[in-house]
């Protein structure tokens, strides 16, 4: 093929498998959306067929993003491995952590002390508001609220900084390890998360002055793709989007992990399963998720941070100096790292877009035989062509950012 | 884990030699079949009134090359009203990859199982829209599998020289 003739994305006969048959005839359009479009959250590209404004049939194309995450992790060793995580969803970096952590936790039958278990989950729903902050931006920007953009922003910034002061990363913290967590957590955090449980509360109310009952937020949201529990289930959506229509699915009060079972919290479900649903039931997760943190600080227990279990925990740095076994442990680890055993392990967790899911395969080496992760936004966003059929072109947007996908986790 | 016992004593009476095996690992039951079984096995599964493993949770593969049988699919179904997850898994020989669809019991199959035939280039008969999902459409072998390289070369060292330039037609890019 001469060098400079431009390839076809699809070519004719995969697009006729595509769309209908009434597009060909020239009677319904075409369009590309995406994937360098402000609203898709990301490269996300859809194919669109149209019929006037209404949408007869959309067809995602996804895979801009993705970057071989489970192929690179088989080649690094359990704990080498552990960063790839935080880049799948950049918005949940620590509940990415978390999942990973448990399946090989579990994979390798490793204790958690008291003190790492509710520190994680101080963080994660740290993270859980995080996320839902960047989510109800971006999606009042996508309905033209420009100043909810801005005060969430501002919010999301306080959560960051705690998460700087714990692991000297905003983002890509790789704080939870397997067995616990990478160090303590430094002076000030209790005080840090109290501050933020104290001016937060205002905040949510603040939202929710500007936009539950806003009638132009109304308008675009209330009744636009509805759907049942049962197509909902059947198209794989999971997590708030679920939730909304009334089934109260959640991996923490399902199957608790990280000693979730003894927190008292409510599963927020609402009954319509629409836009607006989908709203409020994110903004009374975020009530939730502060009732955790609070309980959390208050059982805070003094302890280990991490496992005492040196075949797959490194010792502290102080026992080097007088300790040869910790030497050898701490030499094994950082050359060859931990054996875990043949089988494979599945791990459900929650993440702020639904179930969050790790199949973690171990062949008795040092790195894993093989990872899969069962990533929400992929399993939520395959839901969209049935949410959209029949919507106008303008309520694509509310419906996509309804989902909350972050391509990250879609491509991998 | 009781519940779980007795679906599977049940399943084993009903499918009898379709269910090769029963793997039982920390807490978790997952269950090796047969090709042919797992579409009725699945419909029993999701249809039956008490069990209702109604979510299909999770759907990927494994591959053991060079071993043989090469590949295994991997199911995870959730029934909600239970609060169990069943993992199923499926043998597949490598040169015989492929198996039906299970998009006609969970239409949430469609993706997952695309993303499958990307990865491993295993095939699902019976499916709607068999296409690459992740990769360009015009892109060139399956990435997950094991013989595919990750890109780069093994470094190799006096003590394993031989060892690796047996497998160097694989370790090259």
């Amino acid at each position: 093929m001469d060098m400079f003739e431009p390839e076809m994305e699809l070519s004719v006969d995969e697009l006729k498998h595509l769309v209908s048959q009434r597009a060909l005839e020239g009677e319904t359009m075409v369009l590309n959306m995406g994937p360098q479009h402000p609203s898709t959250h990301g490269v996300l590209r859809l194919l669109l067929e149209l019929d006037g404004e209404e949408i007869v049939n959309c067809v995602p194309d996804i895979g801009f993003l993705h970057t071989g995450i489970e192929k690179n992790m088989e080649a690094k060793r359990y704990e080498q491995a552990l960063v790839m995580t935080d880049r799948m969803d950049y918005l949940n970096n620590l509940g990415n952590n978390l999942c990973y952590c448990l399946a090989v936790e579990k994979l390798v039958d490793l204790d958690v002390p008291e003190r790492a278990q509710v520190v994680r989950v101080i963080l994660t729903e740290l993270q859980r508001i995080a996320s839902h902050l960047v989510w109800l931006g971006t999606h009042a920007l996508d309905l033209a609220a420009m100043s909810v953009f801005l005060y969430c922003f501002r919010e999301r910034e306080i959560i960051l900084d705690i998460f700087e002061m714990c692991s000297g990363q905003r983002m890509m913290t790789s704080y939870f390890r397997p067995g616990g967590l990478w160090r303590d957590l430094p002076a000030g955090f209790e005080d840090a998360v109290k501050e933020f449980l104290r001016y937060f509360p205002r905040r949510i109310q603040q939202y929710e002055d500007l936009l539950t009952r806003n009638p132009i937020y109304l308008d675009r949201t209330k009744g636009i793709s509805p759907i049942t529990s049962e197509q909902a289930l059947q198209h794989g959506l999971t997590g708030p989007a679920l939730r909304a229509t009334g089934l109260p699915l959640d991996m923490r009060k399902m199957q608790p992990y990280s000693g979730y079972e003894q927190y008292e919290f409510e599963i927020p479900t609402a009954s319509n399963g629409d836009v607006y649903d989908r709203y409020i039931v994110r903004m009374e997760e975020m009530r939730q998720s502060l009732r955790i943190i609070e309980q959390g600080l208050r059982r805070l227990p003094k302890g280990p941070f991490r496992s005492q279990n040196r075949k797959f925990v490194p010792p502290p740095r102080s026992e080097l100096g007088h300790s040869m076994e910790a030497v050898i442990h701490h030499f094994k680890l950082w050359t060859e790292g931990f054996r875990a055993p043949k089988g494979a392990v599945w791990v459900a967790v929650e993440s702020p877009r639904g179930i969050l899911g790790c199949y973690l395969e171990g062949d008795g080496g040092n790195k894993p035989y093989r990872v899969h992760f069962r990533t929400p936004s992929f399993a939520n966003l395959q839901a969209l062509p049935a949410l959209s059929k029949g919507h106008m072109v303008a309520d694509l947007v509310a419906i996509i950012s309804s989902l909350d996908p972050v391509l990250g986790d879609v491509d991998r | 884990m009781p519940f779980l016992d007795e679906v599977i004593e049940a399943l084993r009476e009903e499918f009898g030699s379709a269910i090769k095996e029963v793997d039982t690992f920390r807490d978790q039951r997952a269950l090796e079949i047969d090709r042919d079984a797992l579409i009725p096995l699945c419909q029993r599964l999701r249809d039956h009134e008490a069990w209702s493993f109604n979510f299909l949770a999770a759907l990927t593969a494994v591959d053991y090359w060079p071993q043989e049988p090469r590949f295994a699919v991997v199911y995870q179904l959730l029934s909600i009203p239970n609060k169990v997850f069943l993992g199923l898994r499926v043998l597949l020989a490598g040169d015989d990859a492929h198996l039906p669809t299970l998009e006609g019991i969970y239409p949430n199959a469609n993706w997952h199982e695309r993303e499958v035939y990307d990865m491993f280039g295993i095939t699902f008969d019976g499916h709607s829209d068999m296409r690459r999902i992740l990769m360009p459409h015009d892109w060139e072998g399956h990435p997950l599998r094991k013989d595919y390289p990750l890109g780069y070369e093994e470094v190799q060292f006096s003590f394993n020289y031989d060892e690796v330039n047996k497998r160097k037609k694989y370790a090259r890019e």
